[in-house]
């Protein structure tokens, strides 16, 4: 017999509902036009933006201009922080700018992996929630972590698959099944998504989002790549959602042992 | 364990001897590998791996982009004073050479940093010469109040401090920290330095430790290209990079290349780089060192630097005085040394971006903080 498939809602993050499960970096791009016209043939309406990068007193800063604010959930990161201090402080500078009170914090104390910090993360995510940021946190593929934002209160959790840029893929699989299995808030895939097939294998493990960045941005063309990458993730998606059947080492008959009886 | 003490363990003629001595396979085995050791840093380094320039360039731009993106961070340098008590042979601040001695005042120095932000800098690097008694640490905080308001980031180049006094700067703003090596090779030092404090070789070798441990954010260091055999200078130069991605783990760490041109004094190099082995050098580094960021300044020729952009170049100076004061004087005060590449940073900017690259202004909120 068959079985209807179960339709598909929108994601909801802090109570607010998004019709694409795709979120997109805008850094690394070769021009604000070429982001531009990648964010729009993704799909996506949640797009991140480096405070770092950007001057927030600058209507005509080229990454804040490049980017319809009626269109897209601008979520500002905080990278480039090394702890909680700093998160903090460019969180607030954010907030205090006119930016909705929305963050996806990232603390990377080592500039080169750009791997999180499991204990400063923990720490800035407890003062900003109390300061009433919606916080969608990067971290590590670590699922008492995970539970640890998520009673602190923040709003999703963000593991990453492998290595900011680095394009290796859901290196961390077996961790953010857990994350997955274990999580009430939505769990958001970020960092080392390489191609459409790695998002599609992050959606298919029943990941609500994904991020990606690095991959769009230095593709050869990041148009058909954004393209691309929407379409792996609403493949990975529906693919989970139709329910996938198990792996198996090898072919098997359908009733190998009991066929006999009928 | 310092970096003095490793750098000990090694013979600079031992090394370039292991460097002459590599064949192409040794070349091939390296270009295979997936990730590089020592032994291969030294068999992209060799002659032998010059028919594999164009491969070396192609995995550099590769690697470059994806890690760094298509973009290119932007700085000035800001002279704040060219008195300096070390005669280094090489340097147009040389206290023999009869210059124009200058130090910025507070005014001076915020009419500069004015002139940059106009520019469209955010970033600016501090330089001076060796000269504790004018560059004082009363002046240096009192210049830094001036220009914080209107930089994100600031970087020092100056003479090499303790870390007590690094961590009152980064207490004022200050989050880079830049220091060359000029040469790793401790026996031929001292020709090239022969006076004031920057002949002790140890005292500044370990300035970007001291820096990393202070806690600057940013870490710049580099050898003076022209001194020394240039294949042996960059395993030295990735040996120290190697070694403080280990022990200065939060800091982001740049290379820089500067090539030896002209200055007051005419000192012409021993060694002299040619395009060629730049390229190689730049791209050999960047093989071993993929996630380690590198700088150029305008000592080089529009033309070479243009083609230089993708071969893992991260950030660069446009525009650049040499000279105190300059931005608002040029010409007045005696230069460091000869900038080769005069264009203006909106004229550099439009080549990256004709190029395939995104300039980037302001990649920090640094300064920002103290205000």
């Amino acid at each position: 017999m068959k079985t209807k498939m179960k339709a598909d809602g929108p994601l909801i993050i802090a109570g607010r509902a998004f019709g694409s499960r795709l979120l997109l970096g805008t850094g690394k791009f070769s021009s604000p036009g070429v982001m531009k016209s990648a964010l729009k043939a993704s799909g996506t309406e949640i797009v991140t933006v480096a405070l770092r990068r950007v001057e927030l007193d600058n209507a005509q800063d080229s990454i804040l201009s490049a980017v319809d604010a009626s269109r897209y959930l601008l979520l500002p990161n905080t990278s480039g922080a090394r702890n909680a201090e700093e998160a903090v402080r460019l969180a607030r500078l954010a907030r205090a700018a006119g930016c909705e009170p929305w963050v996806k914090l990232e603390i990377t104390p080592d500039p080169h992996y750009l791997l999180p910090d499991p204990i400063e993360t923990l720490k800035a995510a407890e003062i900003l929630v109390r300061e009433g940021f919606t916080v969608l946190p990067y971290i590590n593929a670590d699922p008492v972590l995970a539970k640890r934002l998520e009673e602190a209160g923040t709003a999703t959790v963000m593991p990453l698959g492998s290595p900011i840029g680095s394009n290796r893929g859901v290196k961390t699989r077996e961790l953010i099944e857990i994350i997955i299995e274990k999580s009430n808030v939505p769990v958001v895939v970020d960092a080392g998504l390489g191609a459409p097939s790695h998002a599609a294998e992050a959606m298919e493990m029943g990941a609500d989002a994904v991020l990606v960045n690095t991959a769009v941005a230095v593709a050869g063309d990041p148009i058909a790549m954004a393209r691309a990458f929407k379409k792996g993730v609403e493949a990975g998606r529906e693919a989970f959602l139709a329910g996938l059947g198990s792996p198996r080492k090898a072919a098997e008959a359908s009733s190998p042992l009991t066929g006999f009886l009928r | 364990m310092s970096f003095y003490d490793v750098i000990h363990s090694y013979d600079w003629d031992e090394i370039q001897k292991e460097i002459d001595g590599r064949s192409r396979e040794d070349v091939e085995r390296a270009l295979a590998a997936r990730t590089l050791g020592f032994d291969d840093l030294l068999s992209l380094l060799s002659p032998a791996a010059e028919p594999f320039l164009e491969e070396m360039a192609q995995r550099a731009h590769r690697l470059t982009v994806q890690r760094f993106g298509l973009v290119m961070g932007m700085f000035a340098p800001l002279y704040l004073s060219n008195v300096c008590t070390n005669r280094c042979v090489y340097c147009g601040f040389n206290a023999g050479n009869a210059i124009t001695r200058l130090t910025l005042t507070l005014e001076d120095a915020e009419t500069e940093g004015e002139s940059l932000r106009r520019m469209g800098f955010h970033t600016v690097l501090l330089l001076s010469g060796e000269a504790p008694q004018i560059i004082t640490e009363e002046y240096l905080k009192r210049v830094l109040g001036r220009l914080r308001p209107h930089f994100s980031s600031i970087g020092i180049e100056m003479f090499p401090m303790t870390a007590g006094r690094y961590r009152e700067l980064i207490g004022q703003g200050v989050d880079g920290l830049t220091v060359f090596q000029e040469t790793y090779d401790e026996a031929s030092y001292g020709e090239f330095h022969p006076e004031g404090r920057k002949s002790d070789y140890r005292w500044r070798l370990e300035t970007p430790e001291r820096g990393g441990a202070a806690g600057f954010r940013r870490l710049g260091i580099g050898a003076l290209l022209g001194l020394n055999n240039w294949r042996v200078e960059g395993f030295f130069v990735a040996l120290h990079a190697s070694h403080l991605l280990r022990t200065c783990w939060k800091s982001q760490l740049a290379i820089s290349f500067p090539r030896l041109c002209s200055s007051a004094g005419g000192y012409e190099p021993c060694f002299p780089v040619t395009d060629c082995h730049l390229v190689q050098l730049i791209c050999a580094l960047r093989l071993f060192l993929p996630d380690v960021g590198f700088t150029l300044s305008t000592r080089e020729l529009p033309a070479l630097r243009d083609c230089l952009i993708p071969l893992g170049i991260t950030t660069m100076s446009a525009g650049s005085h040499t000279e105190p004061g300059g931005y608002s004087r040029p010409g007045v005060g005696g230069a460091q040394f000869e900038v080769a590449d005069g264009r203006s940073p909106g004229a550099v900017a439009e080549v990256l971006r004709r190029t395939g690259y995104e300039p980037v202004w302001k990649e920090w909120d640094g300064a920002s903080a103290f205000v």
